[in-house]
């Protein structure tokens, strides 16, 4: 029995492909059936869909639909933006990596954390002040509604498929491996559930369900850290020690490897994490969950607490592995492979730390997070349909709200259906760019133009479109002609872009294509659109007229 | 619909005060992050035998560990102080300045 998953993290370092830190991919083999995670499994399933039916009684108007009503407090929207980057591949994904290389796995965690005092810093209180339901709300504010509602329905909807593809896929070799059922069941199962979730409980449900698997998470992570630091007497020194002493690459686990190479991939690599948070729909819609600024400025500090401790948890869990689990010959088969490949690092340190009780427990929420984390981008890609698209651009923002919420629940239902068939489709391609994609999509088409919608009084609807579509277009390019896709996907011998990222490409097209168009615009429109920056910026800046606030 | 409140916030001297002072120390926090960060990756892309240098002769704890240890620790701590200013002395003076509108 041979397994080998090389997520992401090339495990080796050989063209180390980071973004696919989000995507578990690679060939796997189903292992015996799991009963205690199937149990503990299905006792999550039903508490979540006992909240979805509670949220369901709470949920009638588009605005409770979208975004809770604006009732979810500043530490619970915390929490579940904390459970939406703590997903199951950043959870396998990391600590196998700091298995296998050590340092390079807390590199890779703190790109993924630094984003979130930017946003906080120069972006969350205005998000809150000027949107409603969606980013687009917020981009269109004083532009041509219809052509920015329909760039930013597309820039979101081609994230959240791609981010829909990698989470299917990954729930299907997750299944397999954790709790030895079939591909499919996990498709299906996860297809039907996410749709359950959010068709009938909205963005309350999809909060809770969220903040319930964050917790279990965290709870579970915290006791396997506890474990692994009393194994070494609470002595941080005894446990790098000691992990240096087994592993085949001794003293290199302490400091950097071959996860960054040169300084322009590690760059680009940088600004995609960054600003790609910044840009993914399914994230800032959660800052329309809360009251006012004062919550959204809350939940990002309550966010990136948790965030980066679960970093901090996973690093010492990964560490803890290669005391605890790489020195046990039963996690080893008789070809001296790991069991299940090195994702599955985590769950064998459960097993040791736990027995196979907390085994079961941790492989169901592993795999819970991956239904959490659906829901919340079925609901961001349905209100991209529903509020910009239906209602913002076919019906000139006088859509009904009964027909509004219909057009969200049909769409509901077909992106759960096409999710279940994407799973299906891409069973056996090479998945491991599909977030890395989205991510550099999201911080080059997305981000530039919110930022400067809320910032830049001289941006007009032509800059934005122009160098919104070419953001997204360049990003796409450079993905395919770069290596991952050009060399790994499509078998070529050398990339035709050389770096692995294109954001810091990518975002200086969009950059400079939203700057050169919108300064040489003389339209009359474009002087009305400057004309508008005012009142925006005022209330971008107090709240004044903000939804959901107290009227003044 | 609240666009006479608008005109007539743009012109209160506060209102001048909270843009500047709030701006000022976002940029400041922001690009502190930002710096911070590059400065983490040019080390690592430069220099990456020295973050692998153990703190003493007598550990095998590299600098590298409590400098990526740290990183997180500010990113949250700057947060914090952000949020603690924003949603204290900020808050405290949008207030004053939407009370005034109202008189």
């Amino acid at each position: 029995m041979k397994l080998r998953i090389p997520t992401l993290l090339a495990l080796a370092g050989v063209t180390p492909c980071i973004y696919a830190a989000d995507a578990i991919t690679g060939e796997v083999e189903q292992q015996a059936i799991n009963i205690p995670a199937i149990v503990m499994f299905v006792l999550f399933v039903g508490a979540t869909l006992y909240i979805t039916y509670w949220a369901s009684k709470r949920t009638s108007s588009t605005s409770d639909y979208y975004s809770a009503g604006g009732k979810i407090t500043g530490f619970q929207n915390g929490l579940a933006i904390a459970g939406d980057f703590m997903s199951a591949a950043s959870f396998l994904g990391i600590s196998a990596l700091v298995f296998t290389s050590g340092y390079d796995g807390l590199i890779y965690s703190i790109g993924f954390l630094v984003g979130w005092p930017i946003i906080l810093f120069l972006m969350a209180e205005r998000l809150r002040n000027l949107g409603r339901y969606t980013f687009a709300d917020v981009a269109s504010y004083r532009l041509g509604k219809r052509q920015v509602r329909t760039l930013s329905a597309c820039g979101s909807l081609t994230v959240v498929a791609l981010y829909l593809i990698a989470q299917m896929v990954g729930a299907g070799k997750l299944i397999q491996l954790l709790f030895g059922l079939n591909y499919y069941v996990a498709v299906v199962l996860v297809g039907i559930l996410m749709v359950l979730y959010v068709l009938f409980g909205g963005m309350l449900a999809t909060t809770w369900v969220q903040m319930t698997k964050a917790v279990l998470l965290l709870f579970g992570a915290s006791f396997m850290a506890c474990m692994v630091l009393w194994h070494v007497g609470f002595n941080v020194e005894t446990l790098f020690s000691d992990a240096v002493s087994v592993h085949a690459k001794g003293l290199a686990i302490m400091s950097p490897g071959g996860l960054v190479t040169d300084p322009i991939s590690a760059i680009s690599l940088g600004l995609a994490l960054m600003f790609g948070t910044a840009g993914l729909p399914h994230i800032l819609m959660r800052f329309f969950t809360v009251g006012d600024a004062k919550e959204a400025r809350k939940s990002v500090f309550v966010a990136t607490g948790f965030i980066g401790y679960f970093y901090i948890l996973t690093f010492i869990i990964g560490f803890g592995a290669i005391l605890l689990v790489s020195t046990n010959p039963a996690f080893y088969d008789a070809s001296g492979a790991l069991v299940g490949g090195a994702n599955m690092v985590a769950i064998h340190l459960a097993n040791a730390v736990g027995g196979s009780i907390f085994l079961g427990f941790i492989s169901a929420v592993a795999f819970a997070t991956i239904l959490a984390v659906v829901a919340g981008l079925t609901l961001a890609g349905a209100s991209a349909v529903s509020h910009d698209l239906y209602a913002g651009v076919i019906k000139k923002d006088n859509a009904n709200e009964r027909d509004e919420l219909r057009v969200s629940k049909i769409t509901t239902l077909v992106l759960g259906i096409v999710a279940i068939g994407l799973g299906i489709l891409f069973e056996r391609q090479n998945i491991a760019f599909m977030v890395g994609l989205a991510f550099s999509i999201a911080a080059s088409c997305n981000f530039p133009i919110l930022f400067l919608s809320m910032y830049w009084k001289k941006l007009t609807t032509r800059g934005a479109m122009v160098g919104g579509w070419l953001g997204l277009l360049t990003a796409i390019a450079l993905m395919i002609l770069g290596p991952t896709v050009w060399v790994q996907v499509l078998g070529h011998d050398s990339p035709v872009f050389p770096y692995e990222y294109p954001a810091l490409f990518s975002m200086l097209v969009a950059f400079i294509g939203i700057w050169f168009f919108s300064i040489t615009d003389n339209s009359v429109a474009a002087k009305h659109e400057r004309g508008l920056f005012l009142s925006q910026f005022v209330r971008s800046q107090t709240g004044l007229g903000a939804s959901g606030s107290v009227s003044h | 619909m609240h666009e006479e409140a608008y005109r007539q916030i743009e012109r209160n001297p506060r209102f001048q005060e909270l843009v500047s002072k709030r701006g000022k120390f976002a940029w400041t926090l922001a690009l502190l992050m930002l710096g911070l960060y590059i400065a983490f990756i040019l080390l690592i892309a430069f220099v990456p035998h020295w973050l692998g240098t153990p703190i003493t002769a007598s550990t095998v704890i590299t600098w590298g560990i409590p400098l990526g240890i740290g990183l997180i620790v500010a990113a949250i701590a700057l947060t914090g102080i952000y949020v603690r200013r924003a949603n204290g002395e900020f808050d405290r003076l949008t207030k004053a300045i939407l009370d005034e509108v109202k008189l």
